[in-house]
């Protein structure tokens, strides 16, 4: 029971900072998810003048009390979704998000069958028996040595 | 055997792969911006103009360039965050007055701004020419614009056949390309 109090104030704890941020964004984290359409980085790294005229609209946006996803809403209601800096979780955004997922699983597995195969394949591919001759030579070799 | 198969296979696979990235790294170079109409351009050709249908900003509804054939176009690239567009934005306006009797059509294209800004803007230049809004910038790439502002002239056919890259300075300069776009009288 003290388990799941503890749990829920830390879901808690965690949550407020994140609808803060969505009631209240600043424009420094906006900067860094918003792209430049001229120079194609975050606004945070550009002074070019669509940059700088973007800056000065999410100052405006956020005086008159929008919340990040409206701001963020307006921006691609102009630009499209390509001003996002991460891609969104719907439609084609979401193949960035489910691609990079679908390539690791596919490597897994791939090693996973390779190494059961490599360590089968390693015991089965012993090679054949030592001559006599041969052997009685390498333990006499190896007899000068202890 | 069913392990030297498999690599085999892996192998193959990879080498797939990299002549792959490398034949389209060496198709993308070839290609270079030949299928865009700057590049074709540059290299003597009169490349058909991009079909675009955009929201107006001059008024509701939309604008299609197909609609516009049969007459001379001048395509302006601009955007109202841009010091060199402000500055030929009359000597266009001027253009435009001079033009349109003779039957040429100006179309501004405002690229990569605020709808609000862009409407701004042609209030405070009094721009009068039909305008459209893309703002995603899905024509920049087709028309192979380097920079703002950059202008097209667009014969009665759809051709593309003279580019003003960067700001027009001159009426000369406008009168130049509009007489192209027109052809031989």
């Amino acid at each position: 029971m003290r388990r799941l109090l503890a749990v829920c104030l830390l879901m808690l704890a965690w949550a407020a900072p994140a609808t803060a941020s969505e009631e209240q964004p600043t424009p420094a984290e906006l900067e860094s998810e918003l792209i430049c359409p001229v120079c194609e980085t975050t606004l945070d790294t550009s002074s070019a003048p669509i940059a700088l005229r973007m800056k000065a609209r999410i100052r405006e946006l956020i005086a008159a009390g929008s919340t990040k996803s409206e701001i963020k809403a307006e921006f691609v209601e102009d630009f499209g979704t390509g001003i996002l800096a991460v891609p969104p979780k719907e439609g084609l955004g979401l193949l960035a998000w489910l691609l990079p997922l679908a390539g690791l699983a596919v490597a897994a597995v791939a090693i996973a069958g390779l190494s059961w195969r490599w360590s089968r394949g390693g015991a089965a591919e012993a090679g054949p028996p030592l001559d006599p001759e041969l052997e009685r030579r390498l333990d006499a070799e190896l007899a000068r040595f202890e | 055997m069913s392990l030297d198969r498999l690599r085999l296979g892996a192998q193959v696979a990879a080498v797939g792969v990299v002549a792959a990235l490398l034949a389209l790294l060496v198709w993308k170079v070839a290609k270079g911006t030949d299928n865009d109409v700057t590049g074709s351009l540059a290299q003597g050709g009169t490349p058909t103009a991009p079909a675009f249908s955009l929201e107006r900003l001059d008024r509701g509804g939309e604008l299609e360039l197909e609609s516009l054939r049969g007459k001379a176009v001048v395509l302006n690239f601009w955007a109202s965050w841009c010091g060199p567009c402000r500055e030929e934005t009359p000597l266009l306006e001027e253009g435009w007055k001079r033009w349109q009797r003779k039957g040429v059509v100006f179309v501004g294209v405002n690229v990569k701004d605020f709808r609000g800004d862009a409407r701004s803007f042609m209030r405070r230049f009094g721009v009068s020419y039909p305008n459209v809004y893309d703002g995603k910038g899905s024509t920049v790439g087709r028309y192979g614009v380097t920079g703002y502002p950059e202008t097209y002239f667009v014969d009665a056919r759809g051709r593309v056949v003279y580019r003003i890259a960067g700001e027009v300075l001159e009426a000369d300069d406008l009168d130049e390309g509009v007489e192209r776009a027109l052809g031989p009288a």
